[in-house]
């Protein structure tokens, strides 16, 4: 990708560059930028709050504030923009109250607008830092915040000057998931009307034909990215944490009134406005818009998001296990090279991946059918590209980062202390992982899955693509129906991806206590 | 007895797994294989239909983004036998690719007039639809041309979904065939700058727009008028609105098409060539009229009541492939215009 893109220096480059490339490279920064201190803010104080404070309906809240990632971030765009837009039902409730006449007469806040994109799609992707943020601010050694306390820090302070700091390493994996997700996403910001990088990329692609400019501006979409990610690794370059300490007792902070009200105050709207509302949106679409038969109908849909999510959740979990204990316990000098090489998938808009896909596996498949014909065999017709092998493929690679980063986050916090006592004891190496590893592992192994599972069955672009024939999954039963403005009839598939995703959260919520 | 390698005992075994799933893929001869730019549940009824005539099993994909990408790169051993656009530019794009092959019959000949189908018997338009504007009822009748949407009379009061859009790409190419790029760019400009909002939706959501007051014009094809009266949340919006066909003074409505054409390497030809004569046949053309309210392709079919009750109208003549030919100057001019932005 990155060669066929420095051989072209085309002549569509420098029209794009003297037209609206400008615009949608600063679109796509501010975007970026936004969304990710809007999330950090969002997933690290509510992680913050419910660790160390005493703030009310905590056992609740620790879970309530995981939902919104069973939301679609499309879909959550979709309720959003026709809820508060002028034609939407909050702006006609003013205008009936206040008897105004035209967009003239008021102002209300635009949602189709950069501010209201990062916002929302904020709302969808906090989660994954508000629960990474969460693991670590839980498994952190307590013995230093007390120490902290001890010379002299505040609360607050010792939280800033001591767990912060320490929580960083987990914070920065999610903070990049966030910007890669972000990036890559083109149906989100396009209901917005918000243009970014991704915009320019189909268009080149799809609109000008043009393949080789497209690789050029995928490949500074995923420059920007490398660049993040390299200068957040240097900046804390050296540092090394290891604190595993489950079980222990965490000091909790005894909240005023006034700061109990705030506090819960923040917690609560965001579960309302990430999950409860749109989610209420759509059980009010769904019963006054379907009946039961439509329910029948998606049995099959609801099958095959599960089969797929499950294969892709399964490989990408193995994976990323192997490349995450390669890296830890091998000397080799590249031993950071396939866990940093299977992360960028995520960063990839899923039609790119998925053409990307067609470009490997369509070759592989000719030469597969070339060797049956050669051996007087049956033609297997395209096994790679035709199949769903090669939607559970694009998962794996597109949703590699998540399964990586959590588990990197979770061997980070072994000792490595243990990575020895096993041999001086005798034990061989996959004893050790049996025994050690994948037990402290097993938390993070579920994260994982689980994250992955999610996605996948939310990801639209590359199965839309890569599907064999009648194959249809809940989303994209409701990609074509948004993509007329008839989501009231889809309601009820959406409803059952947030519910499929809703069952592994809980699920998830449940083991964590339990471990 | 010899024991098998390993390595050989592997090959073997990805061999028979290969011949299961490509049992699985190969099934019965009677099919036929669909790639569809056209949202599957619109086609469906047709399939049906045919499906109860011929015994012959149809299967589906719909796909926009990507599809002829899709059928280049699978190449000969493509499954797609037919493809089905709503736009007379990726029909253009699939024959200029050299994915498509010549097939012809009296009947599909007979059927469909020399202007909507290509030269070389490679595509075939099955209905055809109107780039309209529509206006709020409270402007009254009025007579309106593309060109006014430039027109400083109408600032701040029209609307419209992305100019990226393949439909409204190939309206600017036709304005680009008729004015002249320099012509069509001032036109486009004007035309941003009489904008209510930023281009954004679908062309119905321009249709609550203006039902909402926010604009009173907006561009939108014409099905999206009978499909926005049947939906029982949509009917108030379209209610409010006039549809227009316009410059019926001078060159004529721009038309764009649907159409089918048969891919190169298709497997089940046979099949296949029986369902594009089914497709142009006077009660498939009826069917497909009435369920997506769009104009039929052949001359001896009514539209729909409905659609036929918006009147008769002149269709500009410019040949599509002029059309086709001008695309990517459109979106050029486009990005050029900011007009998106």
């Amino acid at each position: 990708m990155v060669l066929a893109s420095f051989a072209s220096s085309s002549d569509l480059f420098s029209h794009l560059w003297q037209t609206v490339l400008p615009d949608y490279i600063a679109n796509t920064l501010i975007l970026g930028v936004s969304v990710v201190c809007l999330s950090l803010v969002f997933g690290t104080l509510s992680a913050a709050f419910i660790v160390h404070t005493n703030v009310k309906g905590k056992g609740f809240l620790r879970w309530l504030l995981l939902l919104p990632l069973a939301m679609p971030a499309y879909l959550v765009a979709y309720l959003y923009t026709d809820l508060l837009d002028y034609a939407g039902p909050v702006q006609r409730t003013l205008r009936g109250w206040f008897d105004w006449q035209s967009p003239n007469d008021y102002w209300f806040f635009d949602i189709r607008t950069l501010p209201g994109a990062s916002l929302v799609i904020s709302l969808v992707l906090f989660p994954y830092v508000y629960m990474l943020a969460r693991t670590a601010f839980e498994q952190q050694d307590q013995n230093l915040l007390r120490a902290g306390r001890l010379l002299g820090l505040s609360a607050k302070q010792s939280f800033f000057k001591v767990a912060l700091p320490l929580a960083r390493p987990a914070i920065a994996i999610s903070a990049s998931l966030v910007l890669m997700e972000t990036l890559a996403d083109f149906a989100t910001v396009n209901y917005f009307a918000v243009n970014t990088l991704t915009t320019a990329i189909y268009d080149t692609w799809l609109g000008y034909g043009d393949l080789a400019t497209a690789n050029a501006l995928a490949s500074l979409l995923m420059l920007i990215i490398l660049f993040a990610v390299v200068a957040e690794q240097r900046a804390r370059a050296g540092q090394r944490h290891q604190s595993n300490r489950p079980n222990q007792h965490i000091e909790i902070i005894k909240l005023s009134f006034v700061q109990q009200v705030f506090i819960s105050g923040f917690c609560w709207v965001l579960v309302l406005v990430g999950f409860l509302l749109p989610f209420t949106l759509l059980v009010i679409m769904a019963i006054e818009y379907s009946d039961m038969s439509q329910l029948m109908k998606l049995v099959e849909p609801s099958k095959n998001s599960i089969e797929v999510s499950f294969y892709a959740a399964t490989i990408a979990t193995c994976l990323a296990l192997l490349f995450g204990l390669y890296r830890r316990l091998s000397n080799d000098k590249w031993r950071m090279f396939p866990l940093i090489l299977s992360g960028f998938g995520y960063a990839v808009p899923g039609t790119v991946l998925a053409m990307a896909l067609l470009a490997t596996f369509g070759p592989l498949d000719h030469f597969i059918n070339d060797v049956a014909v050669y051996f007087q065999l049956i033609e297997p017709g395209l096994v790679l590209s035709g199949t769903i092998f090669a939607i559970v493929f694009a998962f794996v690679v597109r949703f590699a980062a998540i399964a990586n980063g959590t588990i990197s986050s979770g061997i980070e916090q072994i000792p490595r202390s243990l990575d020895f006592a096993p041999a001086s004891l005798g034990v061989g190496l996959g004893e050790m992982l049996k025994k050690v590893h994948l037990p402290i592992l097993r938390p993070s192994i579920l994260v994982a899955w689980l994250l992955v599972f999610i996605e996948s069955m939310k990801e639209l672009p590359a199965v839309l693509l890569l599907r064999p024939f009648n194959f249809e999954t809940l989303s994209i039963q409701i990609y074509q129906l948004i993509s007329d403005e008839m989501l009231e009839q889809g309601a009820l598939s959406a409803i059952l991806i947030v519910l499929l995703g809703l069952v592994p959260i809980i699920w998830l919520n449940r083991s964590k206590e339990s471990t | 007895m010899q024991k098998i390698p390993f390595i050989q005992k592997k090959i073997l075994l990805i061999f028979a797994s290969l011949s299961i799933i490509s049992s699985t893929l190969a099934q019965a001869s009677e099919e036929v294989n669909v790639y569809s730019y056209r949202q599957a549940f619109l086609v469906e009824p047709l399939f049906d239909k045919f499906t109860e005539e011929t015994g012959i099993k149809v299967n589906v994909i719909f796909a926009k983004k990507g599809m002829a990408e899709r059928l280049a790169r699978e190449g000969k051993h493509s499954p797609a036998d037919i493809l089905l656009t709503t736009d007379i530019s990726r029909l253009i794009e699939l024959h200029d690719r050299d994915l498509l092959q010549t097939y012809s019959s009296k009947t599909l000949l007979d059927a469909i007039p020399s202007q909507y189908r290509s030269k070389d018997n490679t595509w075939y338009a099955l209905t055809t639809r109107v780039r309209n504007i529509y206006s709020a009822k409270r402007l009254g009748v009025i007579n309106v041309n593309y060109e006014d949407l430039a027109d400083s009379k109408y600032k701040g009061k029209i609307c419209t979904r992305s100019g990226k859009h393949a439909y409204n790409i190939a309206l600017v190419a036709s304005m680009i065939a008729t004015h002249g790029k320099a012509e069509t760019l001032v036109w486009l400009e004007k035309f941003k700058a009489n904008l209510a909002r930023k281009p954004q939706g679908s062309d119905r959501g321009q249709v609550q727009a203006i039902h909402q007051k926010l604009c009173d014009i907006s561009l939108g094809n014409s099905y999206y008028f009978g499909k926005m009266l049947a939906d029982e949340k949509q009917k108030v919006w379209a209610d409010g609105v006039y549809i227009n066909f316009p410059n019926q003074s001078n060159r004529g409505a721009h038309v764009n098409i649907s159409g089918m054409a048969m891919a190169k390497y298709a497997p089940n030809s046979e099949s296949a060539k029986i369902l594009m004569e089914f497709l142009v046949s006077k009660d498939a053309q009826k069917l497909y009229a009435e369920t997506n309210m769009e104009y039929p392709v052949r001359t001896d079919v009514m539209p729909s009541a409905l659609v036929a009750s918006w009147g008769t109208f002149k269709a500009d003549s410019l040949p599509l492939e002029t059309i086709a030919k001008y695309r990517k100057e459109a979106l050029k001019l486009i990005d050029q215009a900011k007009f998106d932005l």
